[in-house]
């Protein structure tokens, strides 16, 4: 890493409006008094597989993420937390260029997967996409069989030249997100046919066909129950040897479980980003406390 | 973890992999993209296609040739006893006069043949022009004055210049002599093109030249006027019914299947049931606005029921609330507050049924609304036709001037069907309201 | 005439609205409020019965006089006359009613006859008189009654509303008796054919000529009524609308839900419906006059036989009719599939077309195989085109190129002109109408049903 690492630790210039604030939470200029704040915690890792410099969202003329920088490490699951509305799934959607798919948004700033620009003209988002996967809130399986589901991916990037080779793909994926043993014998029922968290599985399973690099995962357990929601998570657990995972998650017990880093966004900016332990123990700003005690969100 | 992990996939470099088949995926992408485009484009191009075709075969319709004639209203032919008796001017021969002022103007034409070929110039409504013209002013009578009288279709046709002169004689169905006749009125500026009122004051005809379309609009006229008294208080209380009285059951279910499928049934099989209904059980009289209107206006229903339902579930529930909250019974509910923020989406889809009741011609050939009509309706129970009939009347005579005077005809239709929508668009824009 | 007696009657109900109002009022003394409904429903309680039941007497005896007069007159007159044959009497009861209507008959009219015209005239005027007399007393006996009703305790309200909801009600089920009357004019009309025709040599005969002879003896008397033609021709000329119809229309949904930008969407759609808004025989028209020529022209210099009036022509302008309705069924279907499926497969790295092709068309098939149905059925049932550029004969041939001709052209053929009602011929297009019924509503009842299901999977 030729850039040095950077470390801001300056005490706030919103301690006094902290202290004023303390007295009323909920007040709304405490919150819009932390507008244009540097991020508090150590933003970059050792071994980062995508960077993030100055990257603003906006969509149409109101901005939603506001000069989010930060680093994602190779093979480390990062959380991203925050209340409704503060950009994590905006940026999210930026890493794998899904907000293309937005009308009206508009993506500043440099995104960089193993200090490759993904937004260079040069670069092709059919190729980030396969390395980056995502999965999304709602599971949502194609209206096709178990499957061709998974099938799905290898197929339109060409990645196996035969049945065979594409049957022993769609078995190991279906395997690595355990859930082989549940589907074995129905593998040609419709995905839609499952229950909630199988379906989200599914999901996994589909994205991870493609065998990507990283794997973004957006608020992946909050249609699903307790049960079905610790299955993701031992999942999760699992895959971190082989991937790189972002996951939005809207439950801090969940970030507390599965992650190693944490960010916590807030209106789009992003205000704190540390090891899990430490931001859950030992937050540095008062938002952040605020948030994982509870006060709002 | 003491799950065993199943082995990784095979480790390849997705990057290679997925780049090997980007040109071709993205060749694909556009090729698709393009089959979208042309689609688009030829749906496009049919509509232009069919506008400009039917306009420049209509516009020409809307002149009419005039042929300048010195006639001299002869008293010996008019009214040789000098009486002015109102019964002999009538009936006098007034296409001798036409006649002899067509020879006053080619004085070297002879023989039979020739003669006969000569009179076809003018059309054959010129002497009926002159008698109302002396019962109008008999004082006429004796002198000799410069009428503008109504040339023939085919002199018309090619003065408008839609038969190939250079074409051989045999080909076209104008000859050689007309020609050089047509060319010397010409020369002596007694040809004139002027609008033609005839297309919109006349009834039809079989001289395409005195062929007007009046008689077929006060059939439409008729007709979309019974449909619309039935079939929109009717809509509109069925709608009603439906959306805020009728319970949920078996009953209204069938209604409601009914209602669907009757929008989707062909509409000729309307006419077969005013054929077999209206006419042959109640014995209605063929041909009659009346009867077409009554068909119209059982297939023009289920559109207007469907708009007006939609029109009302549209209205928010916490208005019906606050009327019944208020102590209103439903009926007053109803019709003070739901039914006039409904209205103008029932009266747009109205609007839109009774457009596509102007266009409608299958059922009403099944009631006999295609007869030959030259009287133009006076009311619902005069024979009569509608306008997209006459249309399809009209499109089967072979002559050019009735083509011309077709795509003219579809031409008005598609105005007041242009019209129609319009007013719908504005009333929906106008009154759009969100929720 | 009657019209006047309907303008008088309005007149007077509404005057008994206002006499009604005033008369609650007068009735409810100092206080309004001691009425049990808002005055207007008195005045409306009074305009009903005012008007109601002379109106119900008025519309059922205008629908019987003339049959009653004619009975009489029928019965009145001369014995060499009332026992003609039906058919010869039916001639002189209508040479009556052309005396009276002051219509030109064929011959100088017979003695017999025109004393029997005065006899119906003079039964007509009696019977105007009677209706105006009975109309009016009931209208006068309504509003009275109405009248001495009226008190603080009538609930004038409930009863207007009852009123109101019964026409409410009968409102409602025209749609059904619509249907009905369809279904019993063609089945009571078919029946009468089947009768002459067999049901089997109908529906499976290859032959079809239905000119019947006038006389016996007379060459190709029979009249062979094998419908198998028709449904052929009808099937060809709706399979070529199909095949122009179903890609484009398909396309242009797709394009237009998917790659258009929201401004061109904007113009586009509403451009492309305009196709859907053209009457039917606007179509027939540019399909007789500048399509059929030109295929006739194009297949000259391909050295092509092309009839002058061949299915492909119909066929393909129909397929242009039905574009719109194509496209935009198919587009409501397409969006109905959620975003989630798209945002799926572009995760995946899925291109545009591939997520199309492989997840949207899937997901879409049945609401898009739905509205296929309808537009079939549509096709089926499409008149003037094929009337005005499909040809009449009967031809058993797969070629597009030849003239065909269709279910509806031949009931269109059939029952235009002056027919007895009762020959085969005529019935015959009520068989052909019931045969274009049953399948479209079959096709309608399916695609409903399949559009509906896919929508609530979705919802």
């Amino acid at each position: 890493m030729s850039t040095t690492p950077l470390e801001i630790n300056t005490p706030l210039d919103g301690a006094t409006t902290s202290s004023r604030a303390s007295g009323n939470p909920l007040s709304s200029t405490q919150i819009t008094d932390y507008d244009h704040r540097q991020t508090v915690g150590k933003i970059t890792v050792d071994n980062p597989k995508m960077t993030c410099r100055g990257v603003n969202v906006y969509y149409g003329a109101k901005q939603a993420l506001k000069n989010v920088s930060l680093d994602i490490g190779a093979n480390e699951v990062i959380a991203f937390i925050g209340p409704s509305g503060c950009g994590k799934s905006t940026f999210l959607r930026c890493l794998n260029r899904m907000n293309d798919t937005i009308p009206g948004c508009r993506v500043a700033g440099e995104i960089r997967l193993d200090q490759e620009d993904i937004y260079d003209r040069s670069l092709d988002v059919v190729q980030l996409r396969a390395r980056v996967g995502m999965v999304f809130q709602k599971p949502n399986p194609f209206p096709k069989s178990i499957y061709e589901n998974v099938a799905y991916g290898p197929r339109i990037h060409g990645m196996v030249q035969n049945k065979a080779e594409l049957d022993a793909l769609v078995i190991a994926s279906l395997e690595r997100a355990g859930l082989l043993k549940e589907v074995e014998k129905r593998l040609e029922e419709p995905g839609t046919g499952l229950s909630g968290g199988q379906q989200q599985r599914l999901c996994i399973a589909r994205a991870i066909a493609v065998n990507p690099e990283v794997i973004l995962m957006d608020e992946p357990c909050s249609a699903l129950d307790p049960i079905a929601t610790a299955k993701i998570e031992e999942l999760i657990d699992e895959l971190r040897e082989n991937y790189t995972i972002v996951i939005v998650t809207h439950s801090m017990q969940q970030a507390a479980r599965v992650s190693q880093r944490t960010a916590y966004f807030h209106l789009g900016d992003l205000i704190e980003i540390g090891e899990t332990d430490q931001i859950f123990t030992n937050p540095r700003h008062k938002l952040t406390e605020d948030y994982i005690t509870g006060r709002f969100g | 973890m003491n799950k065993p992990i199943a082995p990784a996939a095979p480790a390849r470099d997705i990057k290679a992999i997925v780049n090997a088949g980007l040109a071709h995926r993205h060749a694909a992408e556009r090729r698709f993209r393009l089959y979208g485009l042309v689609a688009i484009s030829l749906g496009l191009a049919f509509v232009v296609l069919m506008f400009a075709s039917i306009i420049s075969k209509g516009y020409p319709a809307f002149w009419q040739t005039y042929i300048e004639l010195p006639v001299a209203f002869d008293a010996a032919v008019i009214d040789p006893e000098g009486k002015r008796d109102p019964k002999v001017l009538e009936n006098a021969d007034y296409a001798a006069l036409v006649r002899a002022s067509l020879r006053s103007l080619f004085p070297q034409v002879e023989g039979r043949r020739d003669l006969r070929a000569l009179y076809a110039l003018a059309s054959s409504s010129a002497p009926l022009q002159l008698r109302a013209a002396v019962l109008d002013n008999p004082t006429l009578i004796g002198s000799t004055q410069p009428v503008w009288v109504l040339a023939s279709a085919t002199v018309d046709t090619f003065v408008k210049g839609n038969i190939d002169r250079s074409l051989d004689e045999t080909l076209r169905p104008i000859k050689d002599q007309d020609i050089a006749w047509v060319d010397k009125l010409r020369a002596d500026d007694r040809l004139e093109r002027r609008f033609n009122s005839i297309l919109f004051n006349h009834g039809d005809s079989r001289e395409p030249e005195q062929a007007g379309i009046r008689g077929a609009l006060m059939g439409s006229f008729y007709t979309l006027l019974v449909t619309f008294l039935l079939s929109f208080p009717i809509g509109v209380a069925t709608a009603v019914y439906l959306e805020e009285f009728a319970p949920k059951n078996r009953w209204t279910d069938l209604i409601e299947v009914n209602i669907n499928n009757l929008a989707a049934v062909p509409s000729i099989v309307f006419g077969l049931l005013g054929l077999a209904v209206f006419i042959n059980f109640f014995g209605l009289p063929r041909s009659a606005p009346l009867v077409g209107g009554l068909v119209l206006s059982l297939m023009t229903l289920p559109v207007i029921i469907i708009a007006g339902r939609a029109a009302l579930t549209s209205v928010p529930p916490s208005i019906r609330e606050a009327a019944l909250g208020m102590g209103a019974s439903k009926l007053q509910m109803v019709g003070h507050h739901v039914l006039p923020l409904a209205m103008p989406g029932m009266l747009t889809g109205s609007i839109i049924g009774m457009a596509r009741a102007l266009g409608e011609s299958a059922p009403l050939l099944m009631i006999g609304m295609v007869a030959f009509i030259v009287d133009i309706p006076k009311g619902m129970f005069d024979p009569a036709t509608v306008l997209p009939v006459q249309i399809y009347l009209w499109a089967d005579l072979p002559e050019r001037a009735f083509v011309e005077r077709t795509s003219a005809a579809i031409m008005v239709l598609l105005a007041f069907m242009i019209l129609m929508n319009g007013l719908a668009i504005i009333l929906r824009k106008r009154f759009e309201r969100r929720w | 005439m009657s019209f006047y007696l309907f303008l008088t009657l309005l007149l007077l109900s509404s005057g008994c609205y206002y006499l009604g109002r005033r008369r609650a009022f007068t009735v409810a003394g100092d206080h309004v409020r001691n009425l049990h409904s808002l005055p207007s429903y008195y005045g409306a309680y009074t305009a009903l019965w005012c008007g109601l039941p002379a109106l119900l007497v008025f519309a059922a005896w205008t629908a019987l006089q003339p049959s009653i007069i004619l009975e009489l007159v029928t019965n009145a007159l001369p014995p060499e006359l009332r026992t003609l044959p039906p058919g010869r009497l039916d001639l002189v009861l209508n040479d009556i009613k052309n005396l009276v209507n002051g219509n030109i008959v064929s011959s100088a009219p017979d003695p017999a006859i025109l004393a029997a015209a005065d006899h119906y005239r003079n039964l007509q005027l009696i019977g105007n008189a009677a209706l105006w007399i009975a109309v009016m007393s009931l209208a006068i006996a309504g509003a009275a009654h109405a009248w001495r009703a009226i008190s603080p305790k009538l609930r004038a309200r409930n009863r207007v509303e009852q009123v109101v909801n019964l026409f409410l009600v009968i409102s409602s089920t025209i749609a059904i008796f619509t249907t009905v009357g369809i279904i019993l004019s063609v089945l009571f009309e078919s029946i009468l054919f089947f009768g002459k025709v067999p049901i089997s040599d109908f529906l499976l005969g290859l032959q079809w000529s239905p000119q019947t002879a006038l006389r016996a003896d007379q060459a190709g008397s029979s009249g062979a009524f094998g419908a198998v033609p028709l449904f052929a021709g009808t099937l060809l000329i709706s399979g070529i609308a199909m095949l122009v119809a179903v890609p484009i229309g398909l396309m242009s949904a797709l394009y237009l839900s998917e790659y258009a930008t929201p401004k061109f969407r904007a113009t586009a759609k509403p451009a492309l419906e305009v196709l859907a808004g053209i009457p039917t025989v606007v179509y027939g028209f540019f399909a007789a006059l500048t399509v059929a020529p030109l295929l006739r022209d194009i297949g000259t210099a391909l050295g092509l036989q092309v009839a002058s009036e061949s299915a492909l022509a119909a066929g393909l302008v129909m397929g242009i009719m039905i574009i719109p309705f194509v496209s935009s069924l198919s587009d409501d279907v397409i969006n109905a599939v959620p975003q989630s499926m798209r945002d799926g497969s572009y995760a995946l790295g899925a291109t545009k077309s591939e997520t199309i092709k492989r997840v949207l068309l899937p997901a879409a098939l049945p609401g898009i195989v739905g509205s296929i149905l309808l537009a079939v059925s549509r096709a089926i049932g499409e008149t003037m085109i094929v009337v005005m550029a499909a040809g009449l004969s009967a031809n058993l041939t797969a070629n597009p190129l030849q003239a065909v001709t269709t279910v509806t052209v031949q009931i269109v053929t059939l029952l235009t002109g002056d027919q007895e009602f009762d020959s085969a011929k005529t019935l015959a297009a009520f068989a052909l109408g019931m045969v274009l019924f049953v399948v479209t509503l079959i096709l309608n009842i399916i695609a409903l049903h399949v559009v509906r299901k896919y929508r609530e999977q979705y919802e």
